[in-house]
């Protein structure tokens, strides 16, 4: 089967193409270089006028996991709300702010989306991230691996065990349980919450293993550069959402010591102390930091108004929080000796004097981070505003002038705290397509998608071109997963269940007894059991192949 | 790939009987049974024992034995002409809870499950105020106190066994204490761990009481009575300081036992007490169900749709309400014309009389007061073929492993082939 998308206006920055007009020709599932003029086309699509881009990437959306169900179950007036129903094709699901993982898949290739990591997987919560994943149809998955909190590695870090072996035991964790990356929240400061503390700066000890964050920190950020990860190690700091938490993200970033760190919603650690209310936005100097260190990268976590729903692995800042929850209701939870959650619905408010500066910021830190390889656009889904807001946030990025109208409505004082309406800066089709495709891709490794080479994965996306940047980016007019024809004027015309993506990096099978023997004596399931098999990979996913990406081990 | 027949032993079985998933038994075939070697109870044993030769039955049409294909063929009749199909009992695994899913939404069909009069007591006070909750290798580990509701050494009989284990990460500050709230543990109960649990001995149904009294305690409030739910002052008073002080504190609550009106607010006055004890130490709650598959059908649910069970989708998108897709309520008003009942765990637990055709997937040797239009033998989950369910904390899915060579169907087989012939 041989495809030609003829044409259209092609955005695809991994190859420099701004906007020219190609023809795009997919086989099997992939983009080929032109063929000779002997072969035979058999399905054509006219594509004149359109805008073509490589499928989205979402490298940071919580869509599965023990938490997501947490916050379906405190919401069933968002589900009533949001019916889906059932057609000929699609199945029936429910939900705005946590939907179901059947709407979720619909409404993110319905929006170009073709590819969704979640980026907290508790390791005993695993399975359940796979199994929700897999009940994701037609976008591409993956999950990155909460390390941190988890008891086994502050045992190793408060004995001072050598680098190697966190690295052995790092690598083991990502096989068991078939992640992509690894990622740490609060670091040390879920399990310090355990023991009954509240915060946990950078470089606190923690009250029983005497290990500070910066100790973790320093640790993971090795183990990951050692075992040639893909993915950066990706880092939700200490003070989440507390004010004048933009001192500890700076110090953060030192503390990668020249390593490569990703800065997860980072626009929740941009907060200053000035002004009457003594929080203001620390925006420029985090832009500031981000543009001078080129190890440093980052995902802003806007915050869009209206109801949402937040969820964290941060039961510490979760807990913090609570009493600032609409509908005032809560969930957190310790976690088998490993991690911890926390999900408090959230109603952000334009006329919030706090919420509307956190808009601002969010906005100010896409506008000042030059390099928009390194700067990546995402709500955190669902905590700063469902994904569905996505094509509103490329608008306000994308049009000075609405951009500053949203402004107007905003509360006075936040308006007069921010600089927003001084600067200037519109991203271009080309810069979005860096943000969305070509540069998640490249940060997470995956080598064949987020661009439109010959050999990549035929994950494309059409739209039409229009002024209106929401419309245009609310709708696309066809998105091919895989090669397939899965979305047709927005509408779902085939469902499919994509893949997953992984990592399997070596380790030395030592680490393989004292994990055993750690599972044996102190937890409540046997490590021989906590493994996650191929098999169960495939019955989790309908079928979806696990993708296992290379590693560059440094080290050997 | 299965692994192969259960040929000698097996290690590290999970055992799929009670919400607990214990994952370290030793089972092994004896005399053409199996057998719980290690680290069984009373449930497991039982059940991995259970059906010398039921593995032999076979499909039913009418009372009648008919081949697999023709009983499908019956169901999918029946499911046709329904307009109201229900589907209860769910006694299933992640599968099963996926393919019923499917073809009650494909019929417009309800679900509900055999537990969910119980898991809704849980489900109500969740929505409402939400709750802080911990999982079993935090009991284990940092436990310094823990509160027991219900009739939990009947109903997970390794509970205490497993949460009060001597060699952990942390020493307590105190010695560990055990207290049940409500009936006395029966004698020798906490023994494996060496404890001598304490019980407060107030009636089940006077829990509210005691817990407004506790948290008015804990809150530092003046009380001029002199006992409340039959329990001296004095008495609550103590356990108000002992949960104060405590570290680590975890109440563990068995919904199932509070089988009075409104239960669900004396989970939700549970819950608010836990969440006070927060403000100056650790307390969790942890809720215990998930036999029967309760909590993994619930999962299921909620992460494809955003609902938990008692569920319809007549209208063709899923409608959430515990009291009006009651199976009870359904089979007795009539709104329901055709029951689906699955129960894959529990032989014992069979299909409710109700004066429409039924459907039923059970496991080999159910007894029927009033034979079925269909029965179809399933395999257990964990037994008969792999499968995975969730603990009752709602963390951990354990895998379940085939340990025989079955010829029995599952669940979601069967499910799928009822679907197809449509």
């Amino acid at each position: 089967m041989l495809l030609k998308l003829t044409g259209g206006r092609v955005y695809d920055p991994a190859h420099g193409v701004d906007g020219e007009v190609r023809d795009l020709y997919v086989r099997d599932g992939r983009i080929i270089a032109p063929p000779g003029p002997e072969e035979r086309i058999d399905e054509e699509f006219n594509l004149s006028g359109t805008v073509v881009m490589a499928g989205a990437i979402d490298l940071h959306t919580h869509i599965g996991g023990g938490k997501l169900n947490i916050a379906r179950a405190l919401l069933p007036q968002d589900h009533r709300a949001d019916p889906v129903p059932r057609t000929g094709r699609t199945r029936a699901s429910a939900g705005h702010a946590a939907p179901g993982t059947l709407a979720t898949g619909y409404r993110y290739a319905e929006m170009g989306y073709t590819a969704c990591f979640e980026p907290a997987v508790v390791p005993s919560n695993a399975r359940q991230a796979h199994l929700e994943m897999g009940d994701t149809p037609i976008v591409d998955k993956g999950g990155y691996l909460m390390l941190g909190s988890d008891d086994f590695l502050l045992r190793l870090l408060a004995a001072r065990e050598p680098q190697p072996v966190i690295n052995d035991y790092v690598a083991w964790m990502l096989q068991a349980t078939r992640c992509l990356a690894i990622k740490v929240v609060n670091p040390g400061g879920i399990s310090a919450f355990k023991f009954n503390q509240r915060t946990l700066d950078l470089d606190e000890p923690h009250p029983y293993y005497r290990v500070t964050p910066r100790d973790v920190l320093r640790a993971l950020t090795r183990a990951v550069h050692e075992l040639g990860l893909p993915h950066p190690l990706h880092v939700h700091g200490c003070n989440l959402g507390v004010p004048g938490n933009a001192e500890t993200t700076l110090a953060t970033m030192g503390a990668a010591e020249g390593l490569p760190i990703h800065l997860t919603h980072i626009q929740f650690h941009s907060y200053g102390t000035e002004g009457d209310r003594q929080f203001s936005s620390a925006a420029a100097r985090i832009a500031e930091a981000v543009n001078r260190f080129p190890n440093v990268s980052c995902d802003v976590g806007q915050v869009l108004f209206g109801q949402t729903v937040t969820v964290s692995g941060d039961s510490m800042a979760q807990h913090r929080n609570a009493p600032l929850g609409r509908p005032r209701k809560f969930v957190v939870m310790d976690i088998e000796c490993d991690a911890g959650c926390g999900v408090v619905p959230f109603r952000y408010r334009d006329r919030n004097f706090v919420n509307a500066l956190q808009w601002a910021i969010g906005l100010e830190i896409f506008l000042l981070v030059n390099d928009p390889w390194r700067v990546f656009l995402t709500t955190d889904h669902p905590n700063g505003a469902p994904f569905t807001s996505y094509p509103h946030l490329i608008r306000l990025l994308m049009d000075r002038t609405f951009r500053n109208e949203r402004l107007a409505l905003l509360h006075p004082e936040a308006r007069r705290m921010t600089t927003l309406a001084s600067i200037e800066r519109e991203y271009t089709l080309y810069e979005i397509a860096i943000l969305t495709r070509a540069a998640p891709a490249r940060i997470l490794g995956l080598a064949d998608r987020g661009h439109l080479g010959p050999g990549a994965a035929a994950d494309i996306t059409v739209y039409r071109d229009d002024p209106d940047r929401e419309r245009m980016f609310r709708t696309p007019l066809f998105v091919f997963k895989d090669g397939e024809l899965v979305v047709r004027d927005g509408a779902i015309v085939r469902v499919t269940w994509g893949r997953y993506h992984a990592v399997a990096p070596a380790f030395d099978p030592a680490i393989e007894r004292r994990v055993a023997d750690h599972f044996a004596r102190f937890h409540t399931i046997r490590a021989a059991n906590f493994r996650i098999s191929d098999d169960e990979m495939r019955a989790f996913g309908h079928g979806a192949e696990v993708v296992t990406h290379p590693c560059r081990d440094r080290m050997a | 790939m299965a692994p192969p027949p259960l040929a000698a032993e097996a290690r590290d079985v999970t055992c799929p009987f009670c919400g607990l998933l214990c994952d370290d038994l030793v089972v092994s075939p004896a005399n053409g049974r199996l057998a719980v070697q290690a680290n069984g109870c009373s449930i497991s044993t039982a059940a991995f024992a259970h059906q010398a030769g039921t593995e032999l039955e076979q499909p039913r049409v009418r009372g009648r034995a008919a081949s697999l294909e023709q009983a499908v063929q019956e169901a999918a009749v029946l499911l046709r002409q329904a307009r109201q199909p229900l589907f209860a009992g769910l006694g299933t695994d992640v599968a099963g809870a996926r393919a019923a899913a499917r073809l009650a939404e494909r019929l417009g069909g309800v679900l509900d499950h055999m537990n969910a009069a119980a898991a809704i007591r849980n489900t109500l006070a969740l929505q409402d105020r939400g709750w802080i909750t911990t999982t079993l290798s935090e009991i284990r580990n940092r436990v310094d106190l823990l509160i027991v509701i219900g009739d939990v050494t009947r109903r997970f009989p390794r509970f205490l066994e497993r949460c009060l284990v001597r060699e952990r990460m942390f020493e307590a500050a105190e010695p560990v204490e055990v207290v049940f709230l409500g009936p006395a543990p029966p004698e020798g109960a906490g023994a494996v761990s060496g404890l001598v649990p304490r019980a407060i001995p107030c009636e089940v149904r006077r829990l509210p009481e005691a817990l407004g009294v506790l948290r008015a305690l804990v809150a530092g409030r003046r009380l001029e009575v002199g006992s409340v739910a039959g329990v001296p002052l004095a008495t609550w008073r103590e356990l108000a300081q002992r949960l104060r002080r405590a570290r680590y504190g975890v109440v563990a609550w068995a919904a199932a036992d509070l089988d009075f009106p409104h239960a669900d607010l004396a989970v939700q006055a549970l819950s608010e007490l836990v969440k006070d004890l927060n403000r100056t130490t650790r307390f969790a709650g942890l809720p215990l169900g998930g036999s029967d598959g309760d909590v993994t059908v619930d999962a299921v649910h909620l992460w494809q749709t955003g609902f938990a069970a008692r569920t319809s989708y007549a209208r063709g998108y899923p409608e959430y309400d515990p009291w009006c897709f009651a199976a009870e309520r359904l089979l007795a008003s009539g709104e329901a014309d055709v029951l689906v009942w699955i129960s894959s765990f529990d032989e014992r637990r069979g299909p409710p009389a109700a004066p429409v055709p039924a459907i039923v997937l059970g496991r080999p040797g159910m007894r029927f007061a009033e034979e079925p239009a269909v029965v179809i033998p399933v395999g257990t989950p964990g037994v008969d073929h792999a499968g995975h369910l969730f603990r009752t904390d709602r963390v951990v899915a354990l895998p379940l492993r085939s340990l025989r060579d079955s010829a029995l169907p599952g669940v979601a087989q069967v499910l799928d082939a009822i679907e197809r012939a449509l």
